[in-house]
């Protein structure tokens, strides 16, 4: 079970750690700085921390050991050929500029030193040498259907999920909002769309069932089980058995089916946690109530579980990333948008607060 | 030689000190900035070579026009300050 924490916030990146009195906030680096994503790689111990720095950029910093952080390249867009024009969905100009970093993973355990990228615009990135330097994957950049990804809540399509196959570090699927699912067997070499079966209702009809048009918000594999595949989608909760090929849609999963992340258990595919909210515009808990919902049996039914958690007028919306389950699959992290972040070490049944006055949490993420 | 003065906000990322640096355009005159100061390139231009969309650029107290070329003409005694537009959060 892991002991330690990486929170990544609006005002800087936070390290939580246990001792025998609780959970605590133990340290603070980049305080003051909009931190959109941090990495541990479990297979060498490295930090990684992507900050936005607004007017100055997107940066990427990197800490060995407990050693400092330091500057490390950024994944940057190639050169727009000469007269390239492409408009993005509203008729502007679609920057190819990293506007923001959404996925940091590492490769497979016979890759040492590969790190996965995504980002806003859509850009995904790979480096071979722990992130000092970025190749973008210009196979699925260049891909002609790439250029029909939108914007879901952000204006531009972003690329939020990425998943290496425990089975074959070159099978690799990621997921786009909005842009479905889309996987390679071979590396990065070529790419196809995946995701049949997903439903977005928010499209006109002949869209509906558009693997491309799906809205997928998270998506997650169950390593023990990798044909498994979850995804909170804009539109409810997907399932799949055959490796991301086809998905069931789950109708009812508790509160509402609508959310960001999603986790599963790592030995039990039928074990997936949620954390549901009012669809749409709002985006806050039901009736007041921030609760996280959780599966045994592959989405045949959901237990609701609030214990520990604010359970009137808590407004907390949970982004994709700040669900965080450990490697164990018995505790989780909850951070929200309004600063809260508890723990639980019973996979959700209680939780208790670390701190309820963190800026705005991006991201949570065990060690 | 044209003068070439930094935002104090950048400083804290990465020393930009005030400096006299050739060049005919506001494109030489950076690119000259950035031979001699590496980490600063990606701060100020966006991965197009482009001015970052929140940052301004003022030669002799006027906004440059060509943000995306920076072809803007520097004469020997201008100077070139290198501001971002104001923001909060």
């Amino acid at each position: 079970m892991s002991d330690s924490l990486l929170v990544s916030t609006r005002k800087g990146l936070f390290t939580v750690e246990r001792a025998s009195t609780g959970w605590r906030i133990t340290r603070g680096d980049f305080l003051g700085d909009n931190v959109s994503l941090a990495l541990i790689d479990p297979r060498d111990g490295t930090r990684y921390a992507a900050l936005d720095h607004g007017h100055f950029g997107v940066k990427m910093h990197r800490a060995t050991g407990n050693g400092a952080w330091e500057e490390i390249a950024t994944p940057t867009y190639p050169e727009k050929p000469e007269g390239y024009e492409e408009l993005d969905m509203w008729g502007r100009p679609l920057p190819w500029s990293t506007v923001r970093v959404w996925a940091l993973e590492p490769g497979g355990a016979d890759e040492p030193g590969v790190i996965w990228c995504g980002t806003i615009p859509g850009g995904l990135f790979r480096s071979d040498d722990h992130g000092t330097s970025w190749e973008m994957v210009r196979s699925l950049w260049d891909h002609p259907l790439r250029k029909q990804w939108m914007g879901g809540g952000a204006d531009l399509p972003g690329l939020h999920s990425i998943i290496v196959d425990p089975r074959d570090s070159r099978r690799v699927t990621v997921g786009v909002s909005t842009g479905g699912l889309w996987a390679t067997e071979d590396g990065g070499a070529t790419w196809s769309q995946r995701g049949e079966g997903m439903r977005a209702d928010h499209v006109p009809p002949e869209l509906t069932h558009a693997p491309i048009a799906q809205d997928v918000h998270c998506l997650v594999q169950c390593p023990s089980a990798p044909d498994r595949f979850w995804v909170q989608h804009h539109n409810g909760i997907f399932v799949s058995s055959d490796g991301a090929r086809t998905f069931s849609e789950i109708e009812d999963a508790g509160p509402s089916v609508f959310g960001f992340p999603v986790r599963v258990h790592p030995k039990e595919p039928d074990t997936a946690w949620f954390v549901p909210e009012i669809k749409d515009e709002k985006r806050i808990p039901v009736e007041g109530r921030l609760v996280v919902t959780r599966t045994r049996d592959g989405g045949r039914s959901f237990e609701t579980l609030g214990r520990g958690l604010p359970q009137e007028h808590a407004y907390d919306v949970v982004y994709r990333h700040a669900l965080a389950l450990d490697g164990n699959g018995e505790r989780l992290a909850l951070g929200s948008t309004t600063g809260g972040l508890w723990i639980s070490e019973d996979q959700g049944d209680s939780w208790s607060m670390v701190s309820h006055t963190l800026p705005p949490v991006y991201a949570a993420r065990f060690a | 030689m044209p003068r070439v003065i930094f935002t104090p906000n950048i400083q804290r990322h990465v020393a930009c000190p005030e400096t006299n640096v050739a060049g005919c355009t506001v494109r030489e005159v950076l690119e000259n900035v950035f031979a001699e100061n590496p980490r600063a390139r990606s701060y100020i231009l966006d991965d197009q070579a482009g001015l970052r969309r929140h940052m301004s650029i003022f030669l002799d107290g006027e906004l440059i026009r060509d943000r995306a070329g920076l072809s803007d003409e520097v004469g020997e005694t201008s100077t070139v300050y290198v501001f971002q537009a104001l923001s909060g959060g």
